[in-house]
């Protein structure tokens, strides 16, 4: 998988999560995706990057223009230093949440994209990558 | 009062008429280059306002600590300058060369004074520098902080913008919603749909959401919540403008938006309205050929 393009930006403040979501969205549209598969994509990146900062304690995202092959997608990966999540089972399930949120970004995010990576280890941080094709 | 706080305080009393027309000159030649639209005569006044000020307070000694009382008429005037520079769209840089433009006419009388004396020279000319290195990042700290409060204040006013809430018919409210739904709007939201539903005693409100990009689990919490409270004021509500991307958005998310009624347009949720409220719309029969 070869990566075209790529660029990284800071989660610390709620106002950054406004600002991911541009970004993303410029990203989605310079790709050429269909209304459809931005919304998704930045709706998932709204999510992640709002887990980052309330549960992960602030973090970074990293935006990739990936090619593989004759197809071109956009891949994200949030990564925060936080606590880590003890059991991820648990955390994508649908309504589950140690906060005061739906419990259905995690999941829901899972739901929009076509790939979906999660590494979390308790006391270093988690790792979420997430990758649409278009 | 060591021997170069002493040397300096006499360049600047001894050579002020020199300092000022130099630094004057360097001004204005770089004003000119940034194209700023600054009057001959408001910079010739601030620059030896602040000259007179620099060596009164240089006089007085103390030229480590600025955040001393003696500076505080320095600090005063060069805080009330880089406001106004920076209020007039001056960069950071362009403010705190005011400053730093000095350096060059002040050592030359430095230099001038001390000549033949080198150790004299170079204690006095690292003075001066370290004063007025201090000066120069006190200025652009100033300029930030105005910068800053001008950002502040707009998004106080877009607070305030973004959040109308519309009578559209007796007993029915519209409130078009635009942007994103962080918290802080959303409460704004919230509480000023709540008050006009009791200052007009309307039953139905219609949240329209076209303006709103994206639809993400917090806001579509922040939506519910409105809903639920909006009811138990005995209000119902209708979201609107909900759009084709954000209906399948919502489906993948796994989002319920429970038992609210929906409708894809302003227009639709209006004529559910008018139902509930016993009303209908009804083409007027009139005879409208040719016009």
């Amino acid at each position: 998988m070869d990566v075209t393009k790529n660029d990284s930006m800071e989660i610390r403040l709620s106002d950054h999560v406004v600002l991911v979501r541009q970004a993303v969205r410029k990203w989605a549209t310079d790709l050429g995706f269909s209304l459809v598969d931005q919304t998704k994509m930045i709706t998932a990146a709204s999510e992640l990057a709002r887990n980052t900062l309330d549960y992960g304690g602030g973090g970074t995202v990293r935006l990739e223009l990936v090619k593989q092959g004759p197809r071109n997608g956009l891949r994200l990966t949030f990564e925060d230093q936080g606590p880590g999540i003890p059991d991820l089972e648990k955390a994508l399930t649908d309504g589950y949440t140690t906060g005061r949120g739906m419990g259905m970004g995690l999941s829901g995010s899972k739901r929009l994209v076509n790939e979906f990576e999660i590494v979390s280890r308790v006391g270093e941080g988690t790792r979420v990558t997430i990758t649409r094709w278009k | 009062m060591s021997d170069n706080v002493k040397g300096l305080s006499v360049v600047l009393t001894n050579y002020e008429a020199e300092i000022l027309s130099d630094w004057i000159k360097e001004q204005s030649a770089a004003l000119r280059r940034a194209g700023g639209a600054m009057k001959d005569t408001e910079l010739r006044d601030q620059c030896a306002e602040f000259l007179r000020l620099l060596r009164t307070a240089a006089q007085g000694g103390q030229v480590e600590n600025l955040d001393g009382p003696k500076w505080n008429d320095v600090r005063e005037m060069l805080g009330n300058i880089s406001r106004s520079r920076g209020l007039q769209g001056f960069s950071p840089s362009e403010t705190a060369s005011f400053v730093f433009s000095m350096k060059r006419p002040l050592f030359v009388q430095i230099r001038r004074e001390f000549g033949k004396d080198a150790e004299a020279l170079a204690d006095t000319t690292w003075l001066a520098t370290e004063l007025l290195d201090k000066l120069g990042l006190y200025t652009t700290e100033v300029h930030q902080k105005a910068r800053e409060e001008v950002i502040l204040r707009q998004q106080q006013e877009m607070l305030e913008l973004s959040t109308p809430v519309v009578k559209i018919w007796d007993g029915i409210l519209a409130l078009p919603m635009i942007g994103t739904l962080d918290s802080t709007r959303t409460q704004v939201v919230m509480e000023s749909l709540l008050q006009r539903i009791v200052d007009t005693g309307s039953g139905i409100a219609i949240i329209d959401i076209t303006g709103v990009p994206t639809v993400d689990t917090l806001t579509a919490q922040h939506l519910l919540k409105t809903v639920t409270a909006a009811r138990l004021m005995g209000a119902e509500c209708i979201i609107s403008g909900i759009r084709p991307q954000i209906a399948q958005t919502i489906v993948h998310l796994g989002v319920d938006l429970g038992d609210v009624t929906t409708k894809a347009t302003l227009a639709d949720a209006l004529v559910v309205a008018l139902e509930r409220t016993g009303r209908a719309v009804k083409r007027v029969q009139t005879a409208s050929k040719g016009a």
